[in-house]
């Protein structure tokens, strides 16, 4: 008797985890759930990873209640609501391949959007490869990822950071065709050099004449630039490039401001924007300031841009800054993507009456589209965003183009204000397909061969 | 000629940062035989809690010049409070074990403390800032030398690290504490046989290191934008002075400041490239010649 209850009761138990199998399998997909990977503690947390997270949230709130302005309407993506979980891009470069494996194998997200550091992305790229997962690269500038390589399943929204290098030497020029002598200070990693390195050769392109006097490169996280800063001063530039954020940005303009080194010399901030609103009265009037594109202060108005300024403002309280535009990019480029995939089935459907099974058919064709169809459409796409149109040009339509602008900066009232701000079209600052774009700008910056 | 001596000053005032920091460490070890990579949190604790203070002097509108007060408080604060902490919640129970769990000990209260951090005053960077811009870094003024023009907060970088310096070697040759420090590093069993607290002796060690490191934090706070993960990168380049100058040497670490200054100094002006590599060469080339680092070895006594 006893073990006849248990018996049955195993069986039942059986039957159950079978038929709740079935029934998972046969269930309808009731939302996409996405892995979002961004910098939550660490130093690039406070610029970049929560502005990012922040961002995330709110544009996802907004998807999914289908509050977002055309041609975003419609609930969520493709009428499935967004499940985000959120994986901090702290700890380095293997550490976030292993966290890319669990968050694709064991969480089974669905895409995963994320990384802003150069070298998290240069080591996933591959790794989504391999597990053959759709992933949009979120905000890292490193031209190399596609350049360097061919990937399917990776896309990156957000243009490189070729671009910052050559439009904010176009602007410097244009404004300040007198300029002569050149020097940098930037953090001794990838980013650091790679932006030094663009910004050089496109000085030695565009203008053989300038002189480049000293280039200083300390550790990322130094904190002491005292000794670098009297190694600028006593160089004379008119002109100090650098891609400082974060913590080194801030205490280099600490340490630099009292010591009047920019009185003769005049500074360029590549990815300066984010912190126009943190250092007040320490941005020196004229410096030249870059958003990374045509986010923040850059971008155009449009009801997109209001729409972003609007649920970013509602969490954080402040302004979007160009990781969120960054962030807004990729959850728009991903929406727009899936649903041309979603057309595009529908559209290519056999018509009514031509075929036997209408029935299958169409329910074939307004299910869900798979990976490969999603990645179909997101090839070569364009987009709609905050910071204004996207198209996905370069990397076999894998990585996006913009045009970018800069601005220079001055303090009015209490707060920095930036003026004088020129646009620059992504045909002039980026490479051309199939070229890399330290030889695009060592070979002049030709658009053809 | 000028350069040269830019780089003299430049050299002295990064020596003196790092002998600060470097100090507590190397006093430590010397006397308690621990490397604490938890000297990383205590120095960004330090440099968090200035900022507390400062801003919240700042908001009561009070003379700039007060806040150098605020960061004096600051340290003592901290050293007084986590040093008793963490010598009586959590070393005392793992005196006479081997030196590399203590190091592994040490270096998880370092990632406890640093998720404390994060917990208390979160991830944004925060400023040592008045109404107005003003810090205690920008409120001394400038001085001229050699066409270049310095915070005077610099020189209080300098005097600070001299002055430590001096009462330290003042309370470990001249003083009968010193004496009995100098006793229990030389023989802990056969002080304690002797009468000597060696746990009161190690109690007093750790919060002045603890304070030390607190104040290297406190004074560093107004010239840097005070993040998380500030003491990761400090640890690092206080262990490298202290191996250069022989771990637990008080003249090691002066020494040992002094050389990595120098040469990071005259790096940055005659070749930039090299920054980053010229202290480890510096450190690897002594230890190539003296493993033990300058001031090790020969001598017995190590403080």
């Amino acid at each position: 008797m006893k073990i006849g209850t248990v018996l049955r009761a195993f069986v039942a138990a059986i039957a159950a985890l079978g038929l709740s199998q079935t029934a998972q399998a046969q269930d309808k997909k009731t939302s996409i759930k996405i892995g979002f990977v961004t910098f939550l503690s660490g130093p690039a947390a406070g610029p970049f990873g929560v502005p990012a997270k922040v961002a995330a949230e709110a544009i996802v709130e907004s998807l999914n209640a289908g509050k977002a302005p055309p041609p975003y309407q419609s609930k969520g993506i493709g009428g499935l609501p967004i499940e985000l979980v959120i994986i901090d891009e702290a700890g380095g470069a293997t550490k976030q391949v292993s966290e890319y494996r669990t968050l694709v194998q064991r969480q089974d997200v669905d895409i995963v959007i994320g990384y802003i550091g150069s070298g998290d992305c240069l080591a996933v790229a591959p790794v989504a490869e391999e597990l053959k997962k759709l992933t949009v690269l979120l905000d890292c500038g490193t031209p190399r990822i596609f350049e360097d390589a061919s990937y399917k399943y990776v896309f990156r929204t957000r243009p490189h950071a070729t671009m910052d290098a050559v439009a904010a030497t176009m602007y410097l020029l244009d404004n300040r065709p007198a300029v002569k002598r050149v020097s940098g200070i930037n953090q001794n990693y990838a980013y650091g050099q790679d932006s030094w390195n663009d910004f050089e050769a496109t000085i030695k392109t565009m203008k053989p004449a300038i002189e480049i006097i000293s280039s200083q490169m300390p550790k990322f996280g130094a904190g002491q630039y005292g000794a670098e800063i009297s190694a600028l001063i006593s160089s004379t530039p008119d002109v100090i490039h650098s891609s400082l954020w974060g913590g080194d940005l801030e205490a280099f303009m600490l340490q630099a401001q009292p010591r009047d080194l920019f009185k003769s010399a005049q500074l360029v901030l590549v990815a300066g924007e984010p912190y126009l609103h943190r250092l007040p009265g320490k941005i020196p009037d004229g410096t030249i300031v870059g958003a990374r594109g045509t986010n923040g202060v850059f971008a155009p108005d449009s009801p997109l841009k209001r729409w972003l300024v609007e649920v970013y403002k509602g969490k954080a309280g402040l302004e979007p800054n160009y990781p969120a535009y960054s962030t807004a990019q990729s959850f728009l480029g991903l929406k727009a993507a899936y649903e041309k995939a979603m057309r595009d089935k529908i559209g290519s459907a056999i018509p009514m009456g031509a075929a036997k099974n209408v029935k299958e058919e169409m329910e074939k064709a307004y299910s869900p589209p798979n990976q490969e169809e999603i990645i179909a459409a997101f090839e070569k796409i364009t987009f709609d965003s905050p910071s204004g149109k996207v198209r996905m040009a370069l990397g076999k339509g894998h990585q996006a183009v913009m045009g970018t602008a800069y601005g220079t900066t001055r303090f009015e009232n209490g707060v920095v204000k930036v003026g004088n701000i020129k646009y620059y079209d992504a045909e002039k600052v980026t490479p051309p397909e199939g070229v890399t774009s330290l030889d695009w700008i060592k070979s002049g910056f030709k658009r053809s061969n | 000629m000028s350069q040269l001596l830019a780089v003299v000053i430049d050299g002295i005032v990064y020596a003196s940062w790092l002998f600060i920091i470097a100090v507590g460490l190397t006093l430590i070890y010397g006397v308690m035989k621990i490397l604490n990579i938890a000297h990383g949190s205590l120095y960004a604790l330090g440099a968090f809690t200035a900022v507390s203070f400062c801003t919240a002097w700042f908001g009561h509108n009070y003379a700039a010049a007060g806040s150098f007060a605020m960061l004096a408080a600051a340290a003592i604060v901290v050293g007084l409070v986590f040093g008793p902490l963490i010598e009586r919640g959590l070393l005392r129970f793992m005196y006479g074990k081997d030196e590399v769990v203590l190091v592994l000990v040490t270096y998880a209260l370092f990632l406890i403390l640093e998720d404390v951090i994060k917990l208390v005053w979160g991830v944004d960077p925060l400023l040592v800032q008045g109404p107005n811009g003003e810090t205690p870094y920008s409120v001394l003024g400038n001085f001229e030398a050699s066409g270049l023009s310095y915070p005077y907060y610099n020189l209080v970088l300098v005097g600070v690290a001299v002055a430590t310096g001096a009462a330290l070697t003042w309370v470990l040759t001249r003083t009968r504490s010193g004496k009995l420090l100098i006793a229990v590093i030389h023989d802990r069993e056969m002080s304690a046989a002797m009468g000597i607290d060696v746990g009161r002796t190690y109690f007093v060690t750790f919060t002045v290191g603890a304070m030390l490191a607190a104040v290297g934090g406190a004074l560093t706070a107004p010239t840097v934008s005070v993040v998380t993960g500030m003491g990761a990168e400090v640890i690092v380049m206080a262990f490298a002075v202290v191996v250069i100058g022989g771990l637990g040497s008080l003249p090691g670490a002066a020494l040992g400041a002094f050389i990595v200054g120098m040469v990071r100094a005259a790096s940055i002006h005659y070749k930039p490239e090299l920054e980053l590599f010229s202290v480890y060469l510096v450190m690897a080339v002594v230890l190539i010649v003296r493993p033990k680092g300058l001031f090790s070895g020969a001598e017995v006594r190590k403080i």
